[in-house]
C-alpha cells in the first residue's frame, strides 16, 4: 500500500518534469487559406437550400478525422485538414461562409454513419472518401466526382509481389467495413479488417499480412509517411469516384455542388488544394476529373 | 433475425473461432496461471515480487490495450506471429488469431493466480500445520495435503474466469479475428433493420455458451465435493 | 493460510539453493526484459521524436482533457446507473413474489452473460449513430450501465444474505414489516459488507470504457488512436496509455482498501463471497 502510494507519487512527480520540459510536436498548419466569396453567396438562387445555408452563415460538415492527406484532425487542433478538407473549405466560401471562422462545423463521420447523418439533417455535405455508387445515390445524394482513385496494393520493399493478382487466397489488409475491402475479396484474396489504414501500413511492415490495399492517393502517403520500407505495386484494379455527399431532399445542391467544383477546376484552386495535401507525399497533381451530370 | 438463419454457415464459422480461442486461451491460461501461481507462494524471494508486479500490470490493464500492443508493437520486438497458418476449411488461424490468443491467454492468466491463490488461502491453516507437525516435506505437504483441497476451492473463481475469457473473446474482434464479434459487426452493418434481432441471436448463443462452462464448472464442484 | 506454513526455515543447504536459484531468476529475467529493450531501441522507438508528442503541453491537455476526463465520465455516470440498477434487480431477486422475482432472475442471467462489447455496439448502432460523438459517449454509458447493474444485482443479493440472519429476525419479532425490515436493518449493513466489491467494479468499469473505441467513443483509447495516426509512434503511444490506465486502477484500488480499512474495519470480508469481487477480476 505504501509502496503504491510512493510509486504514485514518483510517476506524477515524472510527469510533472517532463511536461515542464515542453516539446514542441505537430505543426500548426491548417491548410490553405480560402476566402469566402461573398459574390457568388448573392447570386444563388432564391429559395434554394444553399440560399437558405448562405443566410444562416452556418455551414456543417461531415469529413474524415483519421484519415492523414484526405482528412484528419489532430488530437490537439480545432480542425481537421486534408484534401476533402480543402475542397470543402471551397464549397463554404462559396456560400459565403468564411471558412477559417467557427461558422464552420467539422464533424467526423465513419463509414457507417455517413447516410444516417445525411438522412437526419445532422451535417449539410459529407466529402469523407465518399465514393460515388448508385446504392448510396438510392438514399442520399451524390455528385462529383471531385477525385478520381484506383485501388492498389501497398508491400514490403523487398516483396516479389507485383498486383493483387498474386494474392489470390492470401490475406490483404484494409479498413474495416471499406469498399476496398469489398474490392479486396471480390479479387480473390481473403480481406483482413482493420480499424484503420495506419493499423494496415503497420501490419504489412511487422509481416503479419503480405499487403495492404486502397485507394492508391493513400497508400502513396503511407508508404511516403514510413520512409522507404514500403512501395506501391500493381495496376488500379477498381476505380473510385470520389464524391460529395448532400441530403436527398434538396436535389438543387447538384447544379451549385458541380458548378462550384468546376470553378475550382479551371481557376486553379483545385490544383492548390491537392499539391498543399496529398501533392505533399510526393504524388503528381492529376487533370481535374469530369463531373457527372445532374439527374433532373 | 432471419438473416441469422440465411446465413448459419457464416455464424457458425464466426462461433467456431470463438470457441477455439477461447479452448486455447483457457488452456495456456490455466497452465501459465498455475505456474505463476507457484511463483507466488514459493520460497523465492525474486520469483514472489516478479509474478506480482506481472498480475498486478497485466489485471489494471485493460485487454484492449494488451491486443494492439501484440498487434502492433509486438512484432518490433520480435514477436512475430505470421509463422502460425493452420487454416482448416474457412476456418483461419493465422497471425492476428494467434496475437489475440496469446494476448488473451496473459490476460487471463493473471486471473486465473489470482483465483488459484485464493483458493489456497482457503485451506484452513491447521492442515499445514498438522502436514508440517508430521513431518512432511514441502513438496508432499503441497502434493498430499494443501492442492487438492485448494483445486477444490479454486473451481468457482476459475469458472468466473474462464466465463469472463468466454465473453472477452469478443475483444479481438476489434482487431481483426473473424470471430462472433465482428461477424455480428458486419450482419449489423448490412443489415440495418433487424439490429435487435441479430443482437439477441447472438446474445442468445453467448448464454448457452456461458451455461455450459458454467453446468461443467458445477458438475465438477459437485464431485469433487466432500461435505 | 501463510506461505510460509508450507515449507521448513531453510537449513544452509536450502538457503545456497536458493541463492542459486534467485541469482538464475534475476538473470532470467534482465535477460528477457533487457531483451525487449534492446529491439525496441533498434526498431527506433526510442527516438526523441516518437516521444516528443507526450512532452507538448498542448497534446498532454488533450490526453488528460478530452482522454482522462472523458473516460473517467463514463466510468463513473455508469457506476452510479450500475448501482442503481444493481438495487432494484437485486432486491427483486430477493422479493416473496415469484412473479417479481422471476423477471429479475432472467434480466440479472441474460445481462451478466452476454459481452460488454455486443452491447456496446447494439446501442451504438440503434440509437447512437446519428448522434456523433455524444451517441458514442451515451451508448458506451448505458452498456457499462446495463452489464455492471447486472453484475452488481448479484452482489447485492449476496451482501443481504451476508448481514447475520439474527438481525432479521430480531425485526421480524419486532413487528416490522418486509420493506421496513429490508430498508432500515438490512440494506445499510449490506451497504458497508458491498463496497469493496463495488468498488471492484468501478475498476472493472473504468477498463471497460477501453472498450468505446470500437465505437469511436472518446476516451483515452480514443486520443490514443488519433495521436498514434498522426505521428505513427504507436508503441510509445500503447506504453504511455496503458501506464495511465494502470495507474487510474492502481490508485482507484488504494481508494478501495482505504475505504474498507475506514468503513468496515476488521470485520473480515471474504471477498468471494460477496460475488467475486477482485479476486475474479468481476466480468473483464
Amino acid at each position: 500500500m505504501r509502496l503504491t502510494r510512493t510509486r504514485a507519487v514518483v510517476v506524477g512527480l515524472m510527469l510533472a518534469v517532463t511536461t515542464a520540459c515542453g516539446g514542441n510536436a505537430g505543426s500548426d498548419d491548417s491548410g490553405k487559406k480560402v476566402e469566402a466569396d461573398k459574390d457568388a453567396a448573392a447570386s444563388l438562387p432564391a429559395d434554394s437550400h444553399m440560399k437558405e445555408l448562405a443566410d444562416k452563415g452556418e455551414i456543417t460538415i461531415g469529413v474524415k478525422f483519421d484519415q492523414p492527406g484526405l482528412g484528419f484532425k489532430d488530437a490537439a487542433s480545432d480542425v481537421p485538414t486534408g484534401f476533402d478538407v480543402e475542397i470543402a473549405k471551397i464549397l463554404a466560401a462559396g456560400l459565403g461562409i468564411d471558412p477559417a471562422s467557427d461558422k464552420v462545423k467539422w464533424v467526423e463521420t465513419i463509414s457507417d454513419n455517413r447516410e444516417p447523418f445525411l438522412q437526419k439533417g445532422r451535417v449539410d455535405l459529407v466529402l469523407a472518401s465518399y465514393s460515388i455508387t448508385d446504392e448510396r445515390k438510392q438514399i442520399v445524394g451524390q455528385t462529383g466526382p471531385y477525385m478520381l482513385t484506383g485501388q492498389q496494393v501497398l508491400v514490403k520493399k523487398d516483396s516479389n509481389i507485383k498486383g493483387i493478382e498474386d494474392l489470390k487466397g492470401k490475406e490483404v489488409c484494409s479498413a474495416e467495413g471499406s469498399t476496398s475491402l469489398e474490392n479486396v475479396n471480390a479479387k480473390g484474396a481473403k480481406g483482413v479488417g482493420a480499424e484503420t489504414y495506419s493499423a494496415c501500413a503497420e501490419d504489412v511492415m511487422a509481416g503479419s499480412v503480405p499487403a495492404m490495399s486502397t485507394d492508391g492517393s493513400i497508400l502513396l502517403g503511407l508508404a511516403a509517411q514510413n520512409e522507404g520500407e514500403l512501395k506501391v505495386v500493381g495496376d488500379e484494379f477498381s476505380e473510385e469516384h470520389i464524391g460529395v455527399g448532400y441530403p436527398k431532399q434538396y436535389p438543387e445542391m447538384c447544379e451549385w455542388i458541380n458548378e462550384t467544383l468546376q470553378k475550382s477546376f479551371d481557376n486553379g484552386d483545385w490544383a492548390d488544394a491537392f499539391e498543399s495535401t496529398l501533392g505533399k507525399s510526393g504524388s503528381e497533381t492529376p487533370e481535374p476529373p469530369k463531373l457527372d451530370a445532374c439527374k433532373s | 433475425m432471419s438473416v441469422l438463419f440465411d446465413n448459419w454457415d457464416l455464424l457458425l464459422v464466426a462461433f467456431a473461432h470463438t470457441v477455439l480461442l477461447f479452448l486455447i486461451a483457457g488452456l495456456l491460461s490455466l497452465l501459465f496461471g498455475t505456474l505463476l501461481a507457484a511463483m507466488r507462494v514459493g520460497p523465492i524471494g525474486v520469483l514472489r515480487k516478479a509474478a506480482g508486479v506481472f498480475v498486478t500490470l497485466v489485471r489494471n490493464t485493460p485487454l484492449l490495450i494488451l491486443l494492439v500492443f501484440f498487434r502492433i508493437a509486438g512484432p518490433k520486438i520480435g514477436i512475430q506471429f505470421n509463422w502460425v497458418d493452420i487454416v482448416w476449411g474457412d476456418i483461419r488461424m493465422t497471425a492476428f488469431f494467434a496475437a489475440g490468443a496469446v494476448a488473451l491467454t496473459l490476460y487471463t492468466s493473471a486471473f486465473v493466480c489470482e483465483a488459484i491463490r485464493s483458493g489456497i488461502n482457503a485451506v484452513p491453516v491447521g492442515q499445514a500445520e498438522a502436514a508440517r507437525a508430521i513431518g512432511l516435506p514441502f513438496t508432499d505437504v503441497m502434493r498430499a495435503v494443501v492442492l487438492p483441497q485448494a483445486v477444490r476451492a479454486s473451481v468457482p473463481p476459475l469458472a468466473s474466469v474462464q466465463i469472463a475469457l468466454l465473453k472477452n473473446s469478443t475483444v479481438t474482434g476489434v482487431f481483426g479475428v473473424t470471430e462472433a464479434f465482428s461477424r455480428m459487426r458486419l450482419f449489423t452493418n448490412d443489415f440495418p433493420t433487424q439490429r435487435v434481432g441479430i443482437f439477441i441471436g447472438f446474445a442468445l448463443i453467448f448464454v448457452l455458451l456461458v451455461e455450459i462452462v458454467s453446468f461443467g464448472a458445477n458438475r465438477l464442484e459437485r464431485r469433487w465435493r466432500i461435505a | 493460510m501463510s506461505a510460509s506454513l508450507l515449507f521448513d526455515s531453510p537449513g544452509p543447504r536450502t538457503i545456497a539453493r536458493h541463492r542459486m536459484y534467485t541469482v538464475i531468476a534475476v538473470v532470467a529475467l534482465i535477460a528477457i526484459v533487457g531483451y525487449a529493450v534492446i529491439r525496441l531501441a533498434d526498431a527506433g522507438q526510442f527516438e526523441y521524436d516518437m516521444w516528443e508528442v507526450f512532452i507538448t503541453p498542448r497534446y498532454d491537455k488533450v490526453i488528460l482533457i478530452d482522454g482522462v476526463l472523458n473516460t473517467l465520465r463514463m466510468a463513473f455516470s455508469a457506476i452510479i446507473g450500475a448501482v442503481v440498477i444493481g438495487v432494484i434487480f437485486g432486491i427483486g431477486k430477493l422479493s416473496d413474489h415469484a412473479f417479481v422475482r422471476w423477471p429479475c432472475w432472467a434480466f440479472v442471467e441474460f445481462f451478466r452473460a452476454v459481452p460488454v462489447l455486443l452491447l456496446m455496439v447494439l446501442f451504438y448502432y440503434q440509437y447512437g449513430i446519428t448522434r456523433g460523438e455524444t451517441g458514442a459517449y451515451w451508448s458506451v454509458v448505458f452498456a457499462l450501465t446495463v452489464y455492471n447493474g447486472a453484475v452488481l444485482a448479484e452482489v447485492f443479493r449476496a451482501g443481504v444474505l451476508a448481514v447475520p440472519a439474527g438481525q432479521a429476525e430480531a425485526a421480524y419479532a419486532m413487528g416490522m414489516r418486509k420493506s421496513q425490515v429490508m430498508m432500515i436493518i438490512q440494506l445499510p449493513q449490506a451497504v458497508k459488507i458491498m463496497i469493496p466489491a463495488i468498488i471492484s467494479q468501478c475498476v472493472v468499469a473504468l477498463k471497460d470504457t477501453s472498450l468505446g473505441y470500437a465505437v469511436t467513443a472518446p476516451g483515452l483509447t480514443f486520443v490514443g488512436k488519433q495521436i498514434y495516426v498522426g505521428f505513427a509512434n504507436y508503441v510509445p503511444t500503447v506504453i504511455v496509455i496503458a501506464a495511465i490506465y494502470i495507474l487510474l486502477n492502481l490508485i482507484l484500488t488504494a481508494i478501495a482498501t482505504w475505504v474498507q480499512k475506514r468503513f468496515v474495519g476488521e470485520h473480515k470480508i471474504d471477498m468471494y463471497e460477496v460475488g467475486g469481487g477482485m479476486a475474479t477480476g468481476g466480468g473483464f
